[in-house]
């Protein structure tokens, strides 16, 4: 396939500066920490490195001198701090519009974040390195002991190193660059002329480097091709006692390389290390491993291979049907066999669109940053179930709803630092993002431990704005539902980033378009939690056939409660009002026959299929359950987006078409009707 | 016949430019439809009626796996159309509303040929005397003896 270059580059960066940003957050957290310093410096030195390859000229520029200044900070010239990682925010930022608009994105910015980096450096610079930076490197920062100061450097490159691009030979010029160099080729493994392929680098090379510098010197000039190379570093003089200690789990592919390495067993790794190299060892392998089994696909086209997928489903379903209504029995086998292999199928095709929730959390961090930054509430962030998967159209829907809770969860919910100190709880706030598997569904909850949801207050906002009557008598629960009212807004000031009431209801619509719902819990005091319930896949649900009048229907099953049979016993005793008595509770049914404007009378005994939304439970009366359904679903074509009361529609076994009822909007019409006094039954 | 021209001629039919048209049959009019949007002909599938759409889209039909709309657009023309009949087809047709491609199937009381006609022999839609709504046909073409509509079909739909 061919791809824009410039695209290439932009879709290799996207992920270079999500990696750079979670690396900064995490430098935030922890100063000292020489691996995050290494992380961003690593996926600086790419962008800059591939945007001047791609024609990035002014991306190269700028990431320079940021590239510099995590050198210096990685050399341990200069402490990480709080002021750094919050400028290299801004820079990352930057960066990215610099990617995305090379041409129009202006200069002021940008050079206002390069003079502050100066600023900051300039000031930092005379400033004592801090101890945990020191302390990062122990290893490093040693000098070999003994009397003659020098390293014994052995190279030995994988053969397919310089058809990766590397050069060898200026990576030996850079060693040069570090001191004196005695450096010494060792052409054993190179084969006749006859066999010899030209672009395998088969020379190794043992290097006597007579300089003052530090064993991480040395790594640096290898930095980017360790991967594919052994190297094994030791201090001139005494090559026996005094191999210098690998830092334990600091390189744990330099500790895996140097014990591996076939050809010089006379080297390995200290003894008393050796089963922290084992398990470092393992480590290393298994990343590989996954480095090696991992595509990149384009979401389009694991789209279209759900769309194969569900026709195959469905034609399969026609196929079985077909097959048990006639004799044959070798066609039944055949048809069973392809039953197997099309569900089949269908659980890895939905495996593939998995996601992990890790994914999307990973975004929030630098929200949360920004956030209690801004609105001065220092605020810990914490997650919990980032493996749980879920379909990958899901998580990119997922990510503006959760936003607008998490800024709602800070601004709204934890209260001021002082305010928390007299009520005794901590300064800093907590917000924990968490998602899990219930069944079917995967719940995501956003939870701080903030002053909790005021009820008294959305009580009398929504008194205020007319939408319950003065003192009428409501459910806590129910009088939370009103947050989710377009405009409603019980905050007292609008804050430039929540209180303007817009928000909540599409975060409501949001989820229930993907057949989620919502569900509010609040102690106060003691902070308030927003759970989303989502079912696992939006391609493929379990649904339950239903028909009504002439038409087939499919309910989901997910919102299903129970079946029951509407008796005649049932009906005298609901004399007309349409409700019925379920162990005690009292739940309205809906009459979809009237609903659907389905001509004539049924016949007795009609089902009820009981749904519950939320905390609402409707009875559907219906006149024949057919039975459950593997539905793909098929969404609506935009010139019916006007039937509301349908989320899509899915073909049955006998290829004809069923509309999958949208439970939630059914609710919804079912209020609207009662106010407008039933225009269906008139009709 | 009272003709009389309301609007100025599409840029199409102002230049004689030949345009190929599949002929489809609606009661007793005739309309055009220009064969790039016309993607099969398909003999009638058993329609699901969606409850609550406009009664111009009243069903929906599955299209080799596909879920598309149904049209009844001699309804949305204000043309009467006769019962179903042997002759009866769907016209599967691709339109753009809103910049997004979307397939329709349209109910066709019998459906002709595929023909070329050519614009120089448009007419514009007279506003008097037509029995279907005017908004909707881009302009007349001749055919043979006949003058047949050409609607605008995303119009039509939308």
């Amino acid at each position: 396939m061919d791809l824009d270059p410039a695209e290439v580059f932009r879709q290799e960066a996207a992920e270079l500066l999500e990696s750079l940003e979670s690396a900064l957050l995490d430098l935030g957290q922890k100063p000292g920490d020489g691996e995050l310093v290494d992380a961003a410096f690593r996926a600086l030195h790419t962008i800059k490195g591939s945007g001047a390859m791609f024609g990035f000229d002014r991306v190269a520029s700028f990431t320079h001198d940021f590239e510099t200044a995590f050198d210096l900070i990685r050399k341990g010239k200069i402490a990480a701090n709080h002021e750094i990682v919050t400028l290299s925010l801004e820079a990352k930022d930057h960066i990215r519009l610099l990617i995305e608009d090379p041409i129009s994105t202006s200069e002021a910015p940008g050079q206002r974040i390069v003079s502050n980096l100066q600023k900051l450096l300039a000031g930092d610079g005379a400033a004592t390195v801090s101890p945990a930076a020191m302390a990062a490197g122990p290893a490093e920062s040693a000098i070999p002991p003994g009397g003659q100061q020098g390293w014994r450097i052995r190279i030995a490159f994988a053969p397919e190193v310089m058809r990766n691009g590397a050069n060898p030979l200026a990576l030996l010029d850079d060693l040069r660059e570090l001191g004196q160099c005695t450096i010494t080729a060792n052409t054993d493994a190179v084969p006749e002329l006859s066999a010899l392929e030209p672009l395998d680098c088969l020379i190794s090379w043992s290097v006597e480097l007579a300089a003052d510098c530090t064993r991480a010197d040395i790594e640096d000039v290898f930095l980017f091709v360790r991967d594919e190379m052994d190297l094994v570093i030791e201090p001139l003089g005494d090559a026996e006692a005094a191999v210098v200690p690998e830092p334990p789990g600091l390189h744990p592919e330099v500790a895996q390389q140097q014990d591996s390495t076939p050809t010089r067993p006379a080297t390995s790794a200290p003894t008393h290390s050796a089963e922290r190299d084992a398990a470092d060892r393992n480590d290393a392998v298994r990343r590989t491993d996954a480095k090696g089994q991992t595509v990149r696909v384009q979401a389009e086209r694991l789209d279209e291979l759900m769309d194969r997928v569900g026709e195959l489903v469905i034609v399969q379903a026609r196929l079985s049907q077909i097959a048990h209504a006639g004799a044959d029995l070798a066609i039944k086998a055949i048809a069973e066999e392809i039953e197997r292999l099309a569900s089949g199928l269908r659980d890895s095709t939905m495996g593939v669109r998995m996601v992990p929730m890790g994914s999307l959390f990973g975004r929030f961090r630098r929200l949360i940053h920004d956030l209690s930054r801004d609105l001065g509430k220092p605020v810990e962030f914490v997650t919990v179930g980032e493996d749980t998967e879920l379909d990958k159209t899901m998580i990119e829907r997922l990510a503006d709803p959760l936003v607008h809770l998490i800024r709602n969860a800070i601004d709204h919910g934890i209260e001021s630092p002082e305010r928390r100190a007299t009520s005794g709880k901590a300064a800093t706030g907590r917000i924990e993002l968490s998602a899990r598997y219930v069944g079917a569904q995967v719940l995501v909850t956003v939870q701080d431990d903030g002053a909790g949801l005021d009820t008294a207050r959305i009580r009398a906002k929504a008194e205020e704005s007319g939408l319950l009557a003065l003192g009428a008598p409501m459910s806590d629960h129910d009088i939370h539902q009103f947050l989710f009212h377009p405009g409603f807004s019980t905050a007292k000031t609008v804050s430039a980033l929540s209180g303007r009431g817009v928000g909540m209801d599409v975060v409501k619509r949001t989820i229930e378009a993907m057949r989620g719902t919502i569900d509010v819990s609040t102690v106060a005091g003691k902070g308030s939690s927003m759970t989303l319930r989502l079912p696992l896949t939006l391609a493929i649900i379990d649904g339950l056939l239903v028909r009504v009048g002439r038409s087939r229907y499919i309910i989901p099953l997910s919102a299903i409660e129970e079946c029951i049979e509407l008796t005649p016993e049932i009906e005298a005793r609901a004399r007309g009002r349409n409700m019925l008595d379920v162990r005690g509770d009292l739940v309205p049914f809906l009459k979809l026959r009237q609903l659907f404007c389905e001509p004539g009378d049924p016949k007795p005994f009609q089902k009820i299929v009981i749904v519950t939304i939320g905390e609402t439970r409707v009875g559907l009366v219906l006149d024949q359950i057919i039975g459950s359904h593997q539905t793909v679903i098929k969404t609506l074509s935009k010139l019916q987006a006007d039937a509301a009361m349908f989320s899509g529609a899915t073909i049955i076994g006998d290829g004809s078409v069923a509309l999958i009822l949208d439970v939630a909007q059914l609710l919804t019409m079912s209020h609207t009707q009662r106010s407008a006094e039933r225009p269906a039954e008139a009709a | 016949m009272d003709i009389q021209a309301t609007a100025p001629l599409p840029a199409a039919a102002r230049a004689d430019v030949t345009l190929q048209v599949l002929m489809i049959g609606l009661g007793s009019e005739i309309l055009a439809i220009r064969t790039e949007s016309v993607r099969e002909i398909i003999d009638p599938v058993p329609l699901t009626l969606v409850p609550g759409a406009r009664s111009f889209l009243p069903a929906l039909i599955n299209v080799r796996g596909n879920v598309i709309p149904l049209a009844d657009i001699a309804l949305r023309l204000g043309l009467p159309r006769g019962p179903e009949t042997p002759d009866t087809r769907f016209v599967v047709v691709e339109i753009e509303v809103d910049g997004d491609p979307i397939i329709v199937g349209l109910i066709a009381d019998k459906v002709f040929e595929v023909t070329e006609v050519q614009s120089a022999q448009s007419l514009p839609t007279p506003r008097i005397g037509a029995r279907w709504n005017p908004d909707f046909i881009q302009f007349m073409i001749r055919w043979g003896d006949e003058f047949v509509l050409m609607p605008d079909l995303e119009l039509l739909l939308s």
